[in-house]
């Protein structure tokens, strides 16, 4: 602000240097990285790897969820279930994910299987290719948990550079108009367009590097979630062994969507797997309007009878990290809402490449000066 | 500051941060024709950096 001392001004001048210096080369990789990730259903589609269901008739009977699991088992038959998905954007497909055991992910493999007529679609690897790859980078940098939390501390320190940023906004721009590009030295233009576009993109920057943040903790959340609401839902369990035979999963789905009859299945977690106790299909439900059928409600249906046990809304940290998702990836609005993601996204790496420019530029000149750069000669206030 | 030193700083800024949240938060509680309407609204930041920087440029 005009009043802010010198020594403040330094303090938040150094806070946005070294918050920066330490999280821009991450930015900097997460962006790029980010980039093709808005586009993996068109590149996916484009590279005809996307799996799309043959086109019935919209009333063509739902074909036995039994018979669409069996047909997944009789292709892994050392495996066993762990999760039945759906596809939010193509209602005639089943994703039947099988494991070593219900927890692991390692040897995970994938059967989409036709909703309506129970044929083997595809059977697609997750775990390999480029964009497999980039998802990964992008997410824990190949180091699991650990990897995923430190791109979460380098958020926060973007979230520090991005607000310290903008304290020094204010000095900076005194004597300047809005969006003045000045063509003076190359110095000055790039100090300006740093300034231009980081504080248009202030918004949109915020909200993915908050929504990113929440998302690194999502491994966390969920662990959280099982200890907390999920343990308090099985408890009258936790004395009794585990299901012999499994019961049918349509009379479990049933028995769930009669307890939510408004809502629409979201994915089903087999007993033992992480979103689900030992002796129970986890059913989660979905809205069906724009925002709730990004959220989810646990249908726990007992695994030897097929009665539904307990339902309960998602705990608010779980809910934050659902809502988190759509926000930080921008595919909540069609093709034009992922366009315009990846050109803020090209505008954080510039206020990122040229704040490294400023920096690499203005070494040698004491602190003091970054201020007066931008006013061309320090003025009282 | 004085009110006008204020918006002279801060009214471009501002007006263009709740376009982007209004953008933002409304392509995710509608669909169809708003989804187009948010995407204008988060649009008018790029807008705004565009003509800046074409106009310096001349």
């Amino acid at each position: 602000m005009a009043s802010m001392s010198t020594t403040s001004l330094r303090t938040w001048s150094a806070i946005h240097k070294w918050s920066s210096l330490v999280c821009t080369l991450f930015m900097l990789l997460l962006c790029l990285s980010g980039l093709p990730l808005i586009f993996h259903h068109e590149i996916a589609h484009a590279l005809g790897t996307l799996v799309e269901s043959p086109r019935l008739p919209v009333d063509a009977p739902r074909a036995d969820l039994d018979r669409v699991v069996g047909v997944a088992q009789a292709i892994h038959p050392g495996k066993v279930l762990q999760y039945l998905g759906t596809d939010e954007d193509d209602a005639g497909l089943w994703f039947v994910t099988l494991g070593d055991t219900p927890r692991d992910d390692a040897a995970r493999r994938t059967v989409i299987v036709d909703a309506r007529t129970a044929q083997v679609l595809a059977e697609p690897r997750f775990d390999e290719g480029v964009m497999h790859v980039l998802l990964t980078l992008h997410t824990d940098l190949f180091a699991g948990l650990p990897g995923s939390l430190f791109l979460g501390f380098m958020g926060l320190l973007l979230v520090a550079a991005i607000v310290s940023g903008v304290v020094l906004y204010a000095p900076f721009m005194r004597r300047l108009r809005f969006g003045a590009v000045r063509h003076s030295s190359a110095r000055t233009r790039w100090l300006d367009l740093h300034n231009l576009l980081g504080i248009v993109t202030l918004v949109w920057s915020c909200v993915v590097a908050v929504t990113g943040i929440i998302n690194t903790l999502a491994e966390p959340l969920v662990s959280l979630w099982r200890a907390d609401q999920l343990a308090e839902m099985v408890t009258p369990y936790a004395e009794q062994p585990p299901p012999r035979q499994l019961v049918s999963v349509q009379r479990s789905l049933d028995a769930a969507q009669a307890r939510e009859p408004s809502m629409a299945v979201s994915f089903i977690a087999f007993p033992g797997t992480e979103y689900s106790s030992g002796h129970h299909y986890a059913i989660f439900m979905r809205g069906t309007e724009p925002l709730t059928s990004r959220l989810a409600k646990p249908v726990l249906v007992d695994a030897q009878t097929a009665r539904v046990t307990d339902s309960r809304e998602l705990p608010w940290y779980v809910t934050a990290l659902l809502v988190s998702q759509p926000l930080h990836f921008g595919d909540y609005g069609g093709l034009p809402l992922k366009l315009l993601w990846a050109l803020l996204d090209i505008a954080t790496i510039a206020v990122l490449g040229s704040g490294l420019y400023l920096w690499a530029k203005r070494r040698h000149a004491p602190v003091t000066r970054l201020a007066t750069v931008g006013v061309s000669g320090p003025r009282p206030s | 500051m004085s009110r006008d030193r204020f918006l002279a700083c801060w009214g471009w800024p501002l007006a263009l941060g709740v376009a982007s949240a209004a953008g933002l938060i409304g392509a995710l509680l509608a669909d169809g024709m708003a989804d187009l309407l948010a995407t204008a609204a988060l649009s008018t930041p790029m807008a705004a950096a565009a003509w800046y920087i074409a106009r310096a440029r001349r």
